[in-house]
């Protein structure tokens, strides 16, 4: 009987953790193109979206609601199930992300001690990586199964990206690897509230390297290429409509959600709070802070991310390319070599 | 060759510095500059609750006009016609009967006037042609239509409301007007 005798509660604290999380990140992500909108218009001199609703806050529910209400179409030529695989695909693999990411301290609910994170696997970062290069397979499948030049285009596009850009990711986080000593992003974040300092301080260099490819990975502007609305035409959601294609353009938000929280993790410290004592505080309170502070962090993070996209234009083709593998990965191993040289002389 | 004005500027074609190929300096002064762009006062106006002012001199819609005792002005000699460059005004003359002294100051009067508003240019050279200042151009334009045909203004679109019988919509009238 020891197979039936394993911890219920412990299943259904994990199954509460991951809805909760799950339905938190879409609903951060309908708003996130609610703050993608309203950033853009400010920094274009606009109002922004101000119809729906006291200060337009409406707005994301009224475009859902027009997504939903579209006609499905799927084209007669595309391959059927791989049309929509894609999506559920892409959607698949940004939601998987947040498995691993820490929100904060453990709290006591009943008297039981629950780690507000769904997952705390010993290669977090190992993790996050499979399934952040998952997520190109959604764009790829897409753009493959439409049966559309510039959406099989763009979806090359895409692979080739993801492939050159992912490098140069790795490479930076095994800079910070090196430094940390874990893959876990629990363990990561404990030393960074336990230490000094954020692991940004050590890794500066990493963490750009990073941050940069993580925008390319988002496909987000200066690298959003698979789009590239003026030249291939919406790139692999070209033929996709309704919720087929909602799923795509929030996979894309929720992909944005879950960069900036792992590199908040991995480089901000995480949910900790700067210049504040947790322990002088009740747990739970101190998680509650530690979610709040993880949340601003994010939401700065996205905001980033928005002030890059209404500022900087796309790059071309082959700028993108010579960026990744002549700048980005010279770089990176640079930073490695350095990360080690400073590692050695310590000991 | 001597240049036309002193605004050309030589292509800088030197090849760029180590910082310039950086690029990253240059982002962020790019995002300074969006950001500084969050602060700015924002030139929209919310239409339906606020309206931009028109201009003084806007050339809208326009009006025939009526004497203070309410009679049309309009003598259909046709001078608005002639004047106008795009052809956009035509009429139709008839001669006043005994006993519609009240209705028309002249002895002549429009029985049909209609502007084209598709062809009117906006130009206001009837206005100015106008000897009995019958027409003028108001501070409204025309609305969308769905018919080609809703855009010729007849003379119950063009005349001004009766200042001794509808004072009030002659008022309201005169006040777009003004």
């Amino acid at each position: 009987m020891t197979l039936l005798s394993f911890d219920w509660a412990f299943i259904i604290e994990k199954l509460i953790m991951i809805a909760i999380i799950v339905f938190a990140s879409l609903g951060i992500a309908l708003y996130t193109t609610f703050g993608e909108r309203k950033v853009a218009a400010i920094l274009q001199d606009r109002p922004g979206p101000s119809r729906a609703g006291p200060f337009g806050l409406l707005q994301p529910l009224a475009d859902g609601l027009k997504l939903i209400s579209k006609e499905e179409i799927i084209p007669t030529h595309a391959n059927k199930w791989l049309f929509i695989l894609g999506p559920g695909l892409a959607m698949t693999a940004s939601l998987m992300t947040c498995a691993v990411i820490p929100w904060s301290t453990a709290v006591d609910v009943f008297g039981r001690h629950v780690a507000l994170q769904v997952a705390d696997v010993n290669i977090g970062l190992l993790y996050v990586f499979a399934v952040v290069s998952m997520g190109v397979y959604g764009i790829m499948i897409g753009g493959w199964a439409s049966n559309n030049k510039f959406s099989l285009m763009s979806a090359l596009r895409a692979a080739s990206q993801a492939i050159s850009y992912e490098l140069a990711m790795g490479l930076a986080l095994i800079a910070l690897l090196m430094t940390t000593g874990s893959l876990s992003l629990k363990t990561i974040v404990e030393q960074q509230v336990a230490g000094n300092w954020w692991n940004i301080v050590y890794q500066p260099l990493g963490f750009l390297l990073f941050f940069i490819a993580a925008l390319a990975e988002c496909n987000r502007t200066p690298f959003d290429l698979p789009e590239a609305e003026n030249e291939l035409n919406f790139g692999y959601h070209q033929e996709y409509s309704s919720m087929k294609l909602g799923f795509y353009l929030f996979a894309e938000y929720i992909n944005m959600i879950m960069s900036s929280a792992i590199m908040a993790s991995m480089y901000f410290g995480g949910y900790d709070l700067p210049f504040f004592n947790e322990a002088s505080v009740a747990p739970n309170i101190a998680a509650l802070i530690g979610v709040g502070t993880l949340l601003i962090k994010i939401v700065l993070f996205i905001f980033l991310f928005m002030w890059i996209r209404w500022t900087i234009p796309r790059f071309r083709y082959d700028q993108l390319m010579n960026l990744g593998w002549k700048t980005m990965i010279p770089l990176a191993l640079f930073n490695l070599l350095l990360t080690g040289a400073v590692i050695l002389a310590k000991l | 060759m001597q240049a036309l004005t002193n605004k050309a500027q030589a292509v800088n074609r030197a090849p760029m510095s180590f910082w310039e190929r950086l690029y990253l300096i240059n982002i962020i002064k790019g995002m300074f500059i969006t950001f500084s762009h969050m602060f700015k006062k924002q030139p929209t106006i919310r239409y339906p609750e606020q309206k931009r002012e028109f201009s003084p001199v806007f050339r809208g819609l326009h009006v025939l006009n009526r004497d203070e005792a309410g009679r049309e002005r309009c003598t259909a000699c046709g001078l608005c016609a002639v004047a106008c460059p795009a052809e956009a005004i035509t009429m139709e003359a008839a001669e006043r009967q005994d006993g519609e002294e009240h209705l028309y100051r002249e002895e002549k009067y429009a029985a049909k006037y209609e502007i084209n508003m598709l062809r009117c240019i906006f130009c206001g050279l009837c206005e100015e042609a106008c000897p009995k200042d019958a027409i003028y151009l108001s501070e409204t334009f025309a609305p969308a239509n769905y018919t080609r045909k809703g855009f010729i203004y007849g003379k119950d679109d063009l005349l001004i409301p009766n200042p001794t019988t509808e004072a009030a919509a002659f008022a309201a009238a005169k006040g777009v007007e003004a």
